[in-house]
């Protein structure tokens, strides 16, 4: 598969840094980042908006049958985590296997690669969360 | 003057144990532990590189110094693993924290020592007025051989430095000085996996050479003896180098202990020495003397004078080293040969 780089290269601060959206109306927070706020239409107020990286993990799984470029790595955990402001994402859980995760364990956004696995294209990165140590 | 407003220290979490390596390679685990002083070593996992850990350094060090990434100037990885033969590291970790784009950013490359080049770059752009705050790292995941004697020691880690005005720092940087000569003791050609080394002949001629003439060429230009420091953290290719210099330099063994990192952890490399420093800026005090030599093959060292002031206090705003470095998980050598490539084909 060819990839785009005008695509990879235009996601690059949400995928670096989560930036996401907020609308100052309704005080609704959108990751990936909405141009217009869903609830209000045309009396939203969007703007960019930097996520703080906090979240709760809301479900997960671990992943077995990867997709393609995702071999090397498995088993790996996938979750929805639930950020700190509200909005949710679908990311990986680092450093672990499901075993040690729990619903609601607190965790932080992470930067790491995403994919890499073609020695003569791009390296992807990406955030990801790993669990807040106690 | 300048000093350092932040930093931040990031270890990865997985450690494989040197006994772990020598009974693979049928060497006598003791004999490595003691020979070495190495008893395990940090391994990125396989979705860390140079970059990713540089992020993670550089996040703590903003939220130490308490800015605003934008307001950074100047932003130097100092690597001999960048992740790219072509392609800055400087520019995905300025993304990545927010400092672009209006920055001045680069690779630096001189084997451990690329991060103490980039600090005295940033001291250099901050003292002539040309930036307000400039951020320094040293990161690597380097690879030793499978089986050679740098496979031990070899460790991944990373440390960022945000230089800036006296005034904001937590710790002022009073001076610094370098000895460079060409030395072939450590290289690696443009396509080899891995680096070749003059074994013995990386002591004497490289290492201590270096590291002693820079320590004392700058206690001589301050004016200053070994007694006036609280703490030394010299660059650990291992765990005997540091402790030889310092018996040679007269410093007791109680003032390297805090910053001697790489029994734990291994060489990280560009971060070895930036750590160390890391984790003595952890523990020390307002009015600390902190003396700090780096080392990189080729050959040169940068030695730097530190004092520490009443803004350590900020270093709370981020996580300390320790935090990284006991937080670990120990790999047998198949996974760790995995999570480092070492498999053909891979
Ligand atoms: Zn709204």
């Amino acid at each position: 598969m060819k990839e785009s780089i005008p695509l990879t290269w235009r996601k690059i601060p949400d995928r670096y840094r989560l930036l996401g959206s907020v609308c100052k109306n309704c005080n609704g927070y959108y990751f990936p980042a909405r141009h217009v706020c869903p609830k209000c239409r045309r009396k939203g107020k969007v703007d960019g908006y930097q996520f703080s990286g906090r979240g709760r993990v809301f479900s997960f799984t671990e992943i077995h049958a990867p997709p393609a470029g995702f071999e090397d790595q498995i088993p790996y955990v996938m979750a929805i985590v639930e950020l700190a402001e509200g909005a949710r994402c679908t990311a990986e859980i680092v450093d672990v296997l499901s075993k040690d995760v729990k619903i609601g364990d607190e965790v932080e956004m992470v930067f790491r690669k995403i994919q890499s696995h073609d020695p003569e294209g791009l390296i992807h990165y990406g955030f990801k969360f790993k669990k807040v140590k106690k | 003057m300048v000093g350092i407003v932040g930093y931040g220290a990031y270890v990865p979490k997985y450690r494989i144990k040197s006994e772990v390596i020598a009974k693979v390679w049928g060497e006598d685990p003791d004999r490595i532990k003691n020979g070495l002083g190495v008893h395990e070593k940090a391994v990125a996992s396989n979705d860390e590189d140079a970059a990713t850990l540089a992020v993670e350094a550089a996040k703590i060090a903003i939220q130490r110094a308490g800015i605003s990434p934008k307001k950074l100037g100047a932003l130097y990885v100092g690597s001999e693993s960048h992740p790219y033969a072509v392609k800055p590291t400087a520019t995905i970790v300025a993304e990545a924290i927010g400092a672009t784009p209006e920055l001045t950013a680069a690779d630096l490359e001189f084997a451990c020592k690329a991060g103490t080049a980039g600090i005295q770059m940033c001291m250099g752009l901050v003292g002539s007025g040309m930036v307000d705050y400039g951020m320094a790292i040293g990161t690597d995941t380097s690879q030793g051989r499978p089986g050679d004697a740098l496979e031990y020691s070899t460790g991944c880690g990373a440390a960022a430095y945000i230089i800036g005005k006296d005034a904001e720092s937590l710790a002022i940087i009073e001076d610094t000085y370098s000895y460079t000569t060409d030395t072939p003791d450590f290289w690696r050609r443009n396509g080899a996996d891995y680096p070749s080394h003059g074994g013995r002949f990386t002591g004497p001629p490289g290492y201590f050479k270096h590291v002693k003439n820079a320590t004392l060429g700058l206690l001589k230009k301050m004016n200053g003896k070994v007694e006036d420091y609280d703490y030394f953290i010299f660059h650990q290719p291992n765990g005997k180098f540091p402790r030889a210099v310092a018996k040679m330099l007269g410093v007791p063994n109680e003032k390297i202990e805090e910053g001697l990192l790489t029994p734990h952890i291994g060489n990280t490399y560009s971060g070895s020495s930036p750590l160390g420093l890391a984790n003595v800026l952890d523990v020390a005090k307002a009015g600390d003397r902190i003396f700090v030599t780096s080392f990189g093959s080729g050959a040169g060292s940068d030695a730097f004078s530190i004092r520490v002031t009443d803004n350590i206090k900020n270093r709370e705003r981020g996580k300390p080293a320790s935090y990284f470095i006991e937080q670990k998980e120990y790999l047998d050598y198949a996974t760790y040969a995995k999570y480092r490539r070492k498999f053909k084909g891979m």
